[in-house]
């Protein structure tokens, strides 16, 4: 066998390697939250969090936007809390009304977090992305109810939140309302 | 009782001189200057010795074992309603565990043990001694090409092998079994994490061609120049290259995946 021979089986040796390694990279693996990986973060307290995980997706009507970043305890209140790292291009665009929830893909699935996005008002964004408020019919009717609703930025906590569902807590309020019965 | 000490202490010694031995030839190998004019055509003929040669070896092995997985795998998962989390099973412990190991394995009886032939059968013919009469380094000629093919080729070979069982875990799961293509690939996408599965698959098989490549050429290079020697020293060669990956496959996975 010649070299020029040996040198071109190499080269399919290698450029198979590199085709392999292609198709591991860009077909098998996730490359990342959706975007340039930009992101920002956000906490929410749980009373339970089941057994959702670190890198656990979060979803918005099942498209990911996020990935779980880290769990911890509150240090006062004793409760989880978890801290979510958001595709940088909703920063600003979910009003702090927004609730978060627990959810569980199929029976046997894994858990992730559904975030029910409320949509921030127009001047909440403003604020949020720091410019000035310029007066506008939404402000007012705001003003008009008496709430004031601002937009989630970089580090803030979102309070409306749903558990995980507990079988046993599921069971054990089954069992009390048919003893209440 | 004291012949007992002398012979514990002295199997003791000698294996402590023998690493010294190995040691010393890896560095010997790797650290002297490259042969600039004639190391990459070195190279190139031991890559296709020992890169391409297992090609085919190890992309039939990958094609069975991806289809035995998703066999087995589906049997189980089905009864649990789950066979949509074939993908990411096959997936996973072909990128973390089996890719880098089965392909050390095979690599050890295909490519190490020919090495370990092909340099005792030198050794024996004396034509290492006779590198060294015409003062070239049998070291820089003869083991560090070989070294750099072995260590080069095994992640290549590893990579091809994933993909392969991974297509033929499609093959089946998919193409036979009726599990859903779209979710077979997506839920894969979901759970396979670049960074976290397939880069340190890939340090793992940088470690096993390392202990592979380097136990087969120490074997071969300080056998005992007999046919008898050569034979013992390949048959070694391939025991302790599967250990050892087993052992260091162990504390790999230790300490990359039990965080």
């Amino acid at each position: 066998m010649n070299t020029r021979n040996i040198e071109i089986l190499v080269g399919l040796f290698v450029a198979l390697g590199v085709a392999a390694f292609a198709v591991l990279a860009l077909k098998v693996a996730n490359t990342g939250i959706s975007g340039n990986g930009e992101t920002y973060t956000l906490n929410a307290k749980f009373e339970n969090i089941g057994s959702l995980k670190t890198r656990a997706p979060i979803k918005v009507g099942g498209v990911v936007i996020g990935r779980v970043e880290g769990i911890s305890i509150h240090p006062q209140e004793f409760v989880p809390v978890v801290s979510m790292s958001i595709d940088a291009s909703y920063e600003c665009q979910f009003s702090d009304t927004t609730s978060v929830s627990i959810l569980t893909s199929g029976i046997l699935g894994e858990q992730y977090l559904g975030i029910s996005p409320v949509i921030a008002s127009d001047s909440a964004k403003q604020t949020c992305l720091g410019n000035e408020v310029t007066g506008d019919s939404d402000t007012e009717l705001e003003a008009l109810f008496g709430v004031e609703s601002k937009a989630l930025k970089n580090g803030d906590l979102i309070t409306d939140t749903k558990s995980a569902l507990v079988l046993e807590e599921l069971i054990g309020q089954f069992l009390f309302n048919q003893g209440s019965e | 009782m004291i012949d007992l000490f002398q012979a514990i202490g002295h199997k003791t010694l000698s294996r402590f001189a023998s690493l010294g031995r190995a040691t010393q030839m890896l560095f010997g190998a790797l650290l002297r200057l490259p042969n600039f004019r004639k190391g990459p055509a070195l190279l190139v003929r031991q890559l296709y010795m020992v890169g391409h040669q297992s090609l085919l070896i190890i992309m039939v092995s990958g094609l069975f074992i991806g289809m035995v997985l998703a066999l087995q795998g589906y049997t189980v998962l089905v009864g649990y309603g789950a066979e949509d989390s074939l993908g990411p099973l096959v997936a996973l412990s072909l990128l973390r565990e089996l890719g880098p190991v089965v392909t050390a394995l095979l690599f050890a009886g295909r490519a190490g043990s020919a090495l370990t032939a092909e340099i005792g059968l030198m050794k024996a013919t004396e034509q290492l001694s006779s590198l060294e009469m015409m003062a070239i380094d049998p070291l820089r000629r003869v083991i560090s090409p070989r070294f750099w093919a072995g260590f080069i080729s095994m992640p290549i070979l590893a990579l091809i092998f994933s993909a392969v069982a991974i297509l033929g875990a499609h093959l089946v799961g998919v193409d036979w079994l009726g599990v859903d293509a779209g979710s077979f690939w997506s839920i894969m996408q979901s759970q396979v994490s670049f960074e976290k599965d397939i880069l340190n698959g890939m340090i793992k098989s940088f470690v096993f061609a390392l202990i592979v490549t380097w136990i087969a050429l120490y074997k071969g290079y300080d056998c005992i120049p007999t046919s008898e020697g050569i034979s013992k020293a390949t048959t070694e060669t391939v025991v302790h290259s599967s250990l050892a990956v087993l052992g260091f496959d162990f504390l790999l996975t230790a300490v990359m995946f039990s965080g």
